[in-house]
């Protein structure tokens, strides 16, 4: 590596050493510090919401009571719940990478609000830390999805928790108002819609999605705490209310938001397989349009979370049907990624193999997902382990992965330092087996009708639980082998060449790390964003 | 893209006297709301609310966030918007109906 032109050739200092000190951080307007900023306040997060869940699986690890009350179970799960939903993955891979490549891979100098984008981070950090205060002061034991009546009546505190999602909430719109504003005013000029990267495609899809459903799930959160706290009757049955809006309100946000985690995942990996086929993109227009598709029906299929809640029957047909449907855009990308990779000359570095992780995983989610949305299986599914197998296939096994996925591939440019390879490919191994041991035995448990958020069970359903505590072990441990590679790395890691793997987007032809403009100069348009200098075409 | 092509303004875009009105017509629709609560509407109940309500929206977005005067672009966006909350409301309702 230390014969490749030394990092930077050019004269600007690098955004990273352009203004030294905390403060100079805390105050920055810079979207690249800003996406830096976001993925240090985010990894302590993730790392003690994985960990409760360890705990928590280490209670399942034999039937009966171990360590854990069942006050203390439901808690620990509700904490993991909404740490990993609203402080992890949904903000996740928009506000760090999102944030740091989007203004670069469209030729621009920042978003287009800069101030609004630190006021992002600082209601991120708000909610994270009533989220802290609340764990501190006695956690929630709702569940994440906090539905009544059971959120208006419990004891434990649940106004902090909501309170935390709620602002967390205007973090995420104030986000994605940001990309799409940037997006429509701060292109280059030179690049045309349908020559912006597909990364860039999918933050806009979903920045739309945030900005219209976002303040839904905000609306619902507030209206819980009228009726708890001012007696509003709005969702309690015995005063004209009803529960079951409750779980409409809440899903017209909650499932478009899981299309707010997987747009952005599913837009890295089409950056990621073209790089490392070196090969174009396959069915560009495709992958655009299956994006905006994936946006627009997926906010229209909730009410599959709620074949069981009492729906009227033709709802639940129509809500089955749209969630076939849903599956059609994202099949049509998968078929793309391979396509791109047929033939192509596939190089197996470290985000090439977390990204092939994902089209698998993500497909057992994604066909699991089909088997949930027929009605009739669905009632014997509803709340089991097969459930929570289903969801972190799709969320961990889709975005979180890809998450790690654009960790290694975007980190040499962020930091400047290259990790080692050996160990990354050892920790996406152990993560990988570690995955499969702790969620497809849940896939057999809850078939068998293991019940969700339960802290035991009988004896049959031993052996499933014994694999997966064992499983999240591993699990575990990659993720600390994973993200200590990647953070020694900071300290000892060689210097990042300009472009470690390759790349034809535009951050690939600026300075590691990029100036606090991002470009010397004007950006290079030359080439078009999968247009590899030794691409080889396959007829 | 920013400024060019288009007028610069030096006074206000609308007068203070069309605000006023604006505000008027909330108040009196807001008791319209309110009244109309009252009677027995059955069906077309929350209907009539959402309409009125919709309304409104229209006047805050027309003038208080000045899109009448911004370029057509904005109004289609919050067009897609609204509708958007449409869907998500009869889709909603697809289920009260027939329950
Ligand atoms: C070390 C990694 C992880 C392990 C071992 C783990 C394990 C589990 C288990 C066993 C449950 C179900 C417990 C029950 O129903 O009684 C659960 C629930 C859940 N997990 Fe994870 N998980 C991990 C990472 C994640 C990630 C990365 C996400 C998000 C992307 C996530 C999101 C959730 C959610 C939303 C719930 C449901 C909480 C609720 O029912 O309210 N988990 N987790």
């Amino acid at each position: 590596m230390s014969s490749q032109p030394a990092a930077s050739p050019m004269s600007l200092p690098n955004y990273l050493e352009a203004r030294p000190g905390i403060l100079s951080w805390l105050t920055t307007t810079d979207h690249k510090r800003i996406g830096v900023l976001y993925l240090a306040s985010m990894m302590p997060f993730f790392l003690v919401a994985a960990s409760f869940a360890v705990m928590f699986r280490l209670e399942l690890f034999s039937p009966g009571q171990q360590f854990l009350t069942n006050d203390q179970y439901n808690r620990l799960l509700t904490v993991h719940g909404v740490v990993m939903i609203f402080l992890f993955i949904i903000p996740g891979i928009p506000a760090v990478f999102g944030n740091f490549f989007l203004p670069i891979m469209i030729g621009a100098e920042d978003v287009s609000f800069p101030r609004i984008n630190l006021m992002s981070w600082y209601c991120y950090v708000s909610g994270a830390v009533l989220a802290l205060i609340s764990v501190a002061v006695g956690p929630p034991d709702t569940g994440w999805t906090f539905y009544v009546p059971y959120s208006v009546k419990t004891h434990p505190n649940v106004l902090l928790p909501m309170a935390a999602a709620f602002i967390l909430g205007w973090s995420s719109i104030l986000t994605g108002l940001n990309f799409v504003a940037t997006v429509h005013r701060l292109r280059a000029k030179a690049m045309g819609w349908f020559e912006m990267p597909l990364f860039v495609w999918s933050l806009y899809a979903t920045g739309w999605v945030q900005i219209v459903a976002t303040p839904v799930v905000g609306i619902t959160l507030v209206m819980v705490l009228l009726e708890r706290f001012l007696g509003i009757p709005i969702f309690d049955p015995a005063r004209g209310g009803d529960p079951v809006l409750y779980q409409h309100m809440f899903w017209i946000y909650s499932h478009p938001a899981v299309y707010i985690m997987v747009l952005p995942a599913m837009g890295v990996v089409s950056e990621i397989i073209p790089t490392f086929s070196r090969k174009k993109i396959f069915g560009y227009r495709y992958i655009v349009f299956s994006s905006i598709a994936i946006a627009a029906i997926g906010s229209l299929v909730w009410g599959h979370h709620m074949f069981t809640s009492g729906m009227a029957d033709v709802a639940r047909i129509v809500f089955s049907f749209l969630t076939f449907f849903v599956a059609v855009p994202s099949a049509v990308k998968v078929f793309n990624w391979l396509a791109t990779m047929y033939k192509g000359s596939v190089w197996l570095a470290p985000p090439m193999v977390w990204a092939l992780m994902f089209i698998l995983l993500f497909s057992i989610g994604g066909l699991t997902g089909l088997i949930n949305a027929s009605l009739s299986l669905d009632v014997h599914l509803h709340d089991t382990a097969w459930v929570v197998s289903h969801f972190h296939f799709t969320m961990f096994g889709g975005t979180g992965v890809i998450f790690f996925a654009a960790l290694h591939y975007w980190w040499p440019k962020v930091f400047g330092k290259m990790y080692n390879n050996t160990i990354a490919y050892l920790a996406a191994g152990i993560f990988f087996f570690g995955f499969l041991a702790t969620y497809l035995p849940l896939f057999f448990a809850g078939a068998r009708g293991m019940p969700r958020r339960y802290a035991d069970y009988l004896p049959e359903y031993e052996i499933y639980h014994k694999i997966s505590t064992i499983g999240s072990w591993f699990l575990f441990a990659s993720l600390l082998l994973l993200l200590g590679n990647l953070v020694y790395s900071l300290f000892k890691g060689k210097r990042a060449p300009i472009s470690p793997w390759g790349g034809a987007t535009l951050e690939w032809r600026t300075a590691t790390p990029p100036p606090t403009l991002n470009f010397d100069g004007e950006p290079d348009l030359s080439r078009g964003a999968y247009e590899y200098p030794e691409q080889v075409d396959h007829d | 893209m920013q400024t060019e092509g288009k007028p610069q303004f030096d006074h206000a875009l609308v007068p203070y006297g069309v605000y006023f009105k604006v505000w008027g017509a909330l108040v009196l629709l807001t008791v319209l709301t309110v009244s109309v609560s009252y009677l027995d509407m059955k069906h077309v109940r929350v209907l009539t609310a959402l309409l009125i309500a919709t309304f409104k929206g229209s006047l805050v977005v027309l003038y208080f966030m000045h899109i009448r005067f911004e370029e057509r672009m904005y109004a289609y966006m919050i067009m897609v918007v609204l509708a958007t909350y449409a869907i998500f409301i009869g889709l909603t309702f697809v289920d009260y109906w027939y329950r």
